[in-house]
């Protein structure tokens, strides 16, 4: 599918500008990255690091102690191959003492839990090191709602939310990613064994097809189901997208004076930079 | 008559006015040492372009110190700049000058104002409602800002009007990175290179570059001549300035060689359009 090939030298330009530029603008020439071991955040490593230099990137890797060890060994990979900054910094006392006054709590409330453990810590870092939180969440992840609102999804720049999983895997080889990386499968590592997957019920490449002309094209449901989609599919991933509409906004404000922050007061993030 | 031009390729800060009149002052100057005769600067090279509530902030009136000060350094080089302009009745425009010899030879509001997609201009200004050629010491202009270029009858009627030169002043946010290159990079490409095949004209084309909200705005200024081949064209992405030597021979033997504007049927042209405009009742 045309749509979803990128042109990798320019895209590479593209987000490699958009850091740079973004960055700086602040006054900042730092930034700081959670470094999972997984592809996405590998690629904003590479990126951060063609544009900002290797010495202001500040990757960190935080394990829980159910994440995978090669999780951990595939992070260092990548930070050793673009040559930044690399700490480890364990979140498992931290999440253990929370879960201690809540022991029956399922998957999804310790995986959240530990998302935004480590947005804290990221966070923190970003006034330790006066450095910027780039954001690792791809187009597919943010349309399905495939993460942790105020966690993984929290971020003051995000260089990839415009591009889709498959997008990734083309620019991640093009900028020299080890191939370990890009070719384990995506996980969370939330729990052992955990895919992404598995998890989705759908493989990215078939939703990224689905989404690259549900949402891009704008295709309607009848002539996705004539493209091939089956209808199940195209239902299932519509309301995946509805239903995780409030992660990708800002909390909503009831209106009541004239000029309501976002509704009728209206300023770029940019204003004055 | 022959002329250099420097398409000042910048990158304007969001909202400070003050600070983009110093970056634009010095590029001025160093058109003038290069021994430029004319500048264009992009659209809205004053303000930056996202500008949203920040229209009545950034905006300048005609005989504000701002544009006095352009007016006056336009006695040593002729400047076509792109700002948000503040009329007597406080509506707002996107608007460009032409400034030569220290006086405003035109002034162009954007009459095609995209509120779709990624703008919203309508929201925020007012509508410009002509197109009008001028004489510069370079033959005869017509300006274009942005948008208003992919309006045929915009060119059209510039071109009508006895242009030879179309001036246009961008913002073009990029976007597209599935083809060879850039994808709003290509289309206004093949627009600009077009219009001037069509109309026996030269095109001056100066876009922006930066980000603003993690938009970029892609560059490549360029010169197209009126065979519609791109001369010279600036980086794509990256801050430029760029110069082309505008030669009056090339624009004189398109014309001898393809004279379709000679040939234009005004009196057919018009007759249509005004039954459309019966038939549609307006």
């Amino acid at each position: 599918m045309a749509g979803l090939h990128a042109n990798t030298d320019l895209l590479r330009k593209l987000l490699v500008g958009f850091v740079k530029d973004e960055v700086r603008k602040v006054g900042v020439s730092k930034i700081v990255i959670g470094l999972s071991g997984g592809i996405d955040s590998a690629l904003v490593a590479f990126i951060a690091a063609e544009a900002l230099g290797p010495e202001n990137v500040h990757a960190i890797c935080m394990p829980y102690k159910s994440s995978n060890p090669e999780s951990e060994t595939h992070a260092r990979l990548v930070a050793t191959a673009c040559g930044i900054n690399y700490s480890i910094i364990p979140i498992t006392a931290m999440v253990e003492a929370y879960f201690e006054m809540f022991p029956d709590a399922e998957n999804m409330r310790r995986g959240n839990k530990m998302a935004r453990e480590r947005m804290t810590i990221l966070f923190d870092h970003s006034a330790l090191l006066r450095a910027l939180v780039l954001g690792t969440s791809n187009k597919t992840e943010l349309l399905l709602g495939y993460g942790t609102l105020y966690g993984d999804m929290a971020s003051a720049l995000n260089p990839i939310g415009d591009i889709y999983k498959s997008q990734v895997w083309q620019l991640s080889s093009a900028m020299g990613i080890p191939a370990a990386v890009i070719e384990k499968q995506p996980s969370a590592d939330l729990w052992a064994g955990q895919t992404d997957e598995e998890e989705l019920g759908f493989t990215y490449r078939q939703v990224d097809e689905l989404l690259f002309r549900m949402v891009d094209q704008r295709l309607t449901k009848a002539e996705l189901v004539a493209d091939g989609f089956d209808i199940e599919f195209i239902e299932t991933i519509y309301a995946k997208i509805q239903n995780s509409h409030f992660k990708r906004r800002l909390p909503i404000i009831a209106k009541v004076s004239n000029r309501t922050i976002d509704r009728d007061f209206r300023y770029a993030r940019d204003w004055g930079k | 008559m022959d002329f250099t031009v420097v398409l000042a390729q910048i990158k304007p800060k969001l909202g400070c006015v003050a600070d983009n009149l110093t970056t634009i002052e010095g590029q001025i100057a160093k058109a003038q040492v290069a021994g430029s005769d004319l500048i264009v600067f992009p659209e809205l090279a004053m303000s930056g372009y996202f500008l949203k509530d920040l229209v009545p902030e950034v905006a300048v009136r005609i005989d504000s110190p701002e544009i006095q000060r352009l007016i006056e350094l336009s006695r040593g080089i002729s400047i076509a700049i792109g700002f948000v302009e503040e009329a007597n009745d406080y509506h707002f425009f996107n608007s460009a000058l032409y400034l030569e010899d220290g006086a405003i030879r035109h002034l162009h509001r954007k009459v095609y104002l995209p509120t779709y997609g990624l703008f919203d201009e309508q929201r925020y200004l007012a509508r410009g409602t002509s197109f009008r050629a001028f004489d510069t010491k370079f033959g005869r202009f017509g300006m274009l800002i942005c948008e208003d270029m992919w309006h045929l009858s915009a060119s059209y009627i510039l071109a009508m009007d006895g242009a030879t030169t179309l001036i246009c002043l961008s913002s073009s946010p990029a976007r597209g990175i599935d083809g060879d290159s850039l994808g709003s990079a290509s289309a206004w490409q093949k627009l600009t290179s077009t219009t001037a095949l069509f109309l026996n004209c030269r095109v001056l084309y100066s876009n922006r570059v930066g980000f603003e909200d993690g938009i970029n705005f892609w560059g490549g200024s360029e010169y197209i001549a009126p065979s519609g081949e791109s001369v010279v064209r600036g980086a794509l992405m990256e801050e430029d300035f760029v110069t082309a030597c505008v030669d009056e021979g090339s624009l004189r033997r398109e014309r001898i060689f393809s004279p379709m504007m000679r040939d234009e049927n005004l009196f057919v042209t018009l007759q249509e359009l005004q039954r459309i405009s019966r038939q549609r009742g307006q």
